[in-house]
């Protein structure tokens, strides 16, 4: 230490070091706690406003949080005979649900590669429209899937269809900016390789990146999956099928529908935990088997 | 074992490995061709494309450019008036009229574009098509008593016993026994800055400026932020709404699940009861899914912004926790001891072993969770009844001013753009500043 001072010209004291560095620890300290307060004026601010804003009060329904669940687990339990023909019931539209996911993850996942293969350096096949197809990313990330759900109802009708462009939309933005992360840490000697025996650039891709990536991107993928679930499920309930709607339904008939109501919270429950589950496993085999070397 | 015994046995691997994969590599895509096939044939997407209503469609896309004047004429009274979107808000004061309408005497002339004409008699109507001829009308309480050139009828014409309407390109004209009402298509969106009672209305941009120059500044905004057409403070009020959702919910569930990721955490919590408790938890609040989430609590709190922020909450606390006390189980040990050696005490050793470690990676999974949240409190908005969502919903469901619905959706993408580079430019400057401190 006092060597180090020493060889520097116009050396301080130490006791000068130490000073400056508490004033640089005080100041920090104060800029934390300035930001600290601003946080917490903020959070306090907002929440009172959101308060005021709402049609009921934060204090008042407080109490009355637990009412709900226990009038719709008082009547399931009430009729709780009917609860496994309650499931057997809405299993197609939970099945419809997923099928909207895996469709929209599927095809998101697909144009998502070829996008992000598009907008990744040393890749693309036009290098100069990479910011081009960015930017389309960009946009296609930040569309909420209820807008274009709501447009393609008013045009195609109420259904799966709909929800599952509005998702795979959304998806292939979202994964092809993931996919594109994924693609800058490829190694591009395959690629190079592969040009070199005169493969066209859908060749090289195939070939050469795709082995290298399609672990993370699986892994993406089934994350996404998982999103996706949830996302089909809300968009049922604006009208575009599967368990969501069915949910609306026998919400908005109120009590005597409790128990159906009842079902669908269960499937919907264990569907999202099963396969949040189920993911995260794959996804963790997909990591650690990655460094075998293992492609599928 | 020689080479020479160990060479065959390598082959008949190498090309078992080979065959395996080549078998996966045909038989992946077929079995998702297979599955796809199989959605297409589950969700009917031929019957859907076959009963579509494409007409919608296009009338949806030209009424995002466009707006239509509606000139309705009371059959029993013989008053016409005029509206923009034949709303009340967008109607004409008594007395003035758009310049392609002239009443002279009885007789209301509506010039359309392409060459057509409407005139208004006291007794009929008539309504010149060029190239097909006049179509008469003279509604009572007998009917519409139609017309039309002799010939067979256009499909834009669809004539009824007690009702008329006409749709082409220069607009539409309904005649019912008591009111003939034409809609006149132009492009823009009128009354975006002022309505027409304001004085500042049909004025040029630089004639405005010049009136605001002169002090009039706070009129001119009061006109344009309270336009009764447009509701440009409530829209802001409703974007400022749906952030302030995502705001509240994202950090308020940080803020929930930091305590309890130490707690669901191996390192920092031996008794494995509370562990197990806490993770459940966590699986409990993001199982339950924010839909479900808001629909319990919107029956407790009602409709609002409140709710929605709650439900945001309650998911991402499953969320942030279960990330949390991931990146927590991750933490490098020699840090720690380090402080330890100078004698800290477990708060000090926390503070000054743990945080800096793992701030910077809480803090951009938190803003990268409040850009995509923005975007989940538009949705929740709309189940929920708050924010832009709402807006959005209720202009959709009318489905009769989709320029609002245009309006509302560049909005609500501006806004998830501006939250994207807000927290990504936060995440830079954050995580760069916390590498260099400490």
């Amino acid at each position: 230490m006092a060597d180090l001072t020493a060889s520097v010209p116009g050396a301080r004291s130490s006791a000068q070091i130490r000073a400056d560095y508490l004033e640089i620890a005080r100041r920090k300290r104060v800029y934390s706690a300035i930001l600290v307060a601003i946080f917490a004026a903020l959070m306090i601010s907002g929440f009172m406003l959101a308060d005021s804003r709402n049609a009921g009060g934060f204090w008042d329904g407080l109490h009355q949080i637990f009412d709900f669940p226990k009038l719709v687990i008082a009547e399931a339990w009430e009729k709780r005979a009917n609860l496994p023909a309650n499931i057997a019931r809405y299993l197609p539209a939970l099945i419809e649900t997923l099928n909207i996911a895996a469709v929209a993850t599927l095809i998101g996942a697909m144009l998502g590669t070829v996008l992000s293969m598009l907008s990744t350096r040393g890749l693309a096949r036009w290098p100069r429209a990479i910011p081009l197809f960015r930017r389309l990313m960009d946009v296609m990330r930040a569309v909420p899937e209820i807008v274009i759900a709501l447009i393609l109802i008013f045009v195609l009708g109420g259904g799966p269809v709909p929800a599952m462009i509005a998702i795979a939309f959304h998806t292939s933005g979202a994964l092809g900016k993931l996919f594109s992360e994924v693609n800058e840490n490829a190694s591009l000697k395959p690629v190079e390789g592969l040009a070199s025996v005169g493969a066209t650039w859908t060749q090289r891709m195939v070939l050469g990146v795709m082995p290298q990536v399609a672990p993370n991107y699986l892994s993406y993928a089934l994350l996404r999956f998982e999103i996706n679930i949830r996302a089909s499920a809300i968009l049922g309930f604006v009208g575009a099928g599967g368990i969501g709607y069915e949910l609306k339904n026998s919400m908005s008939w109120g009590i005597g529908k409790f128990d159906e109501a009842a079902a669908i919270f269960l499937l919907l429950f264990l569907t999202i935990v099963g396969v949040d589950q189920l993911s995260s496993y794959f996804r963790n085999l997909l990591t650690h088997g990655r460094k075998k070397g293992v492609f599928l | 074992m020689t080479y020479a015994q160990a060479a065959p046995d390598l082959h008949a691997q190498a090309s078992a490995l080979f065959k395996r994969k080549r078998v996966w590599s045909f038989a992946m895509p077929g079995l998702v061709l297979a599955y796809l096939l199989y959605a297409f044939v589950a969700f009917d997407v031929a019957g859907l494309f076959a009963s579509a209503r494409w007409d919608n469609g296009l009338h949806l896309i030209k009424d995002t450019y466009s707006y239509k004047t509606h000139v309705t004429r009371d059959n029993r009274t013989g008053a016409v008036s005029y509206a923009i979107e034949g709303e009340r808000k967008g109607e004409y004061p008594e007395g003035q009229h758009p310049e392609w309408a002239v009443t002279t005497g009885d007789v209301t002339t509506i010039a359309l574009t392409h060459g057509q004409e409407v005139r208004y008699y006291p007794d009929h109507v008539e309504y010149e098509v060029p190239g097909y001829g006049i179509i008469r009308a003279a509604p009572g309480r007998s009917g519409v008593n139609a017309t039309l050139p002799a010939g067979p009828v256009p499909d834009w014409i669809n004539a009824s016993a007690n009702r008329l309407s006409t749709s082409n390109e220069a607009g539409r004209v309904t005649i019912t026994r008591n009111r003939t009402e034409v809609f006149r298509y132009a492009t823009g969106w009128e009354l975006f800055f002022f309505t027409l009672d304001s004085p500042y209305h049909g004025l040029g941009l630089g004639e405005v400026v010049t009136l605001a120059w002169a002090g009039e500044m706070p009129q001119i905004w009061g006109d344009f932020w309270q336009n009764r057409m447009w509701r440009h403070s409530d829209v802001a009020w409703a974007l400022f709404e749906t952030v302030l959702m995502a705001f509240l919910g994202t950090f308020g569930a940080a803020l929930v699940a930091l305590p309890l990721a130490f707690l669901a955490a191996r390192n920092f919590t031996p008794l494995l009861v509370v562990r197990q408790a806490c993770r459940r938890v966590f699986d409990l609040c993001r199982g339950v899914d924010a839909l479900i989430w808001t629909i319990v609590l919107s029956r407790a709190f009602g409709p609002g912004p409140l709710t929605g922020a709650l439900a945001i909450l309650l998911t991402d606390t499953g969320s942030f926790g279960k990330m949390f006390s991931e990146t927590l189980e991750n933490v490098d040990d020699k840090q720690i001891e380090g402080i330890r050696s100078t004698g800290a005490n477990p708060v000090q050793r926390y503070r000054f072993g743990v945080l800096p470690q793992v701030t910077p990676v809480f803090l951009s999974q938190v803003l990268y969770f409040f850009e995509s949240n923005t975007r989940s409190a538009t949705v929740i908005g709309a189940i929920t009844g708050g924010g832009i969502g709402l807006l959005l919903t209720q202009a959709m469901i009318t489905q009769k001013d989709w320029e609002e619905v245009t309006y509302y959706i560049i909005l609500i993408i501006l806004t998830v753009f501006v939250m994207d580079s807000l927290s990504g430019w936060l995440r830079r400057k954050l995580i760069k500043g916390d590498a260099g401190g400490h």
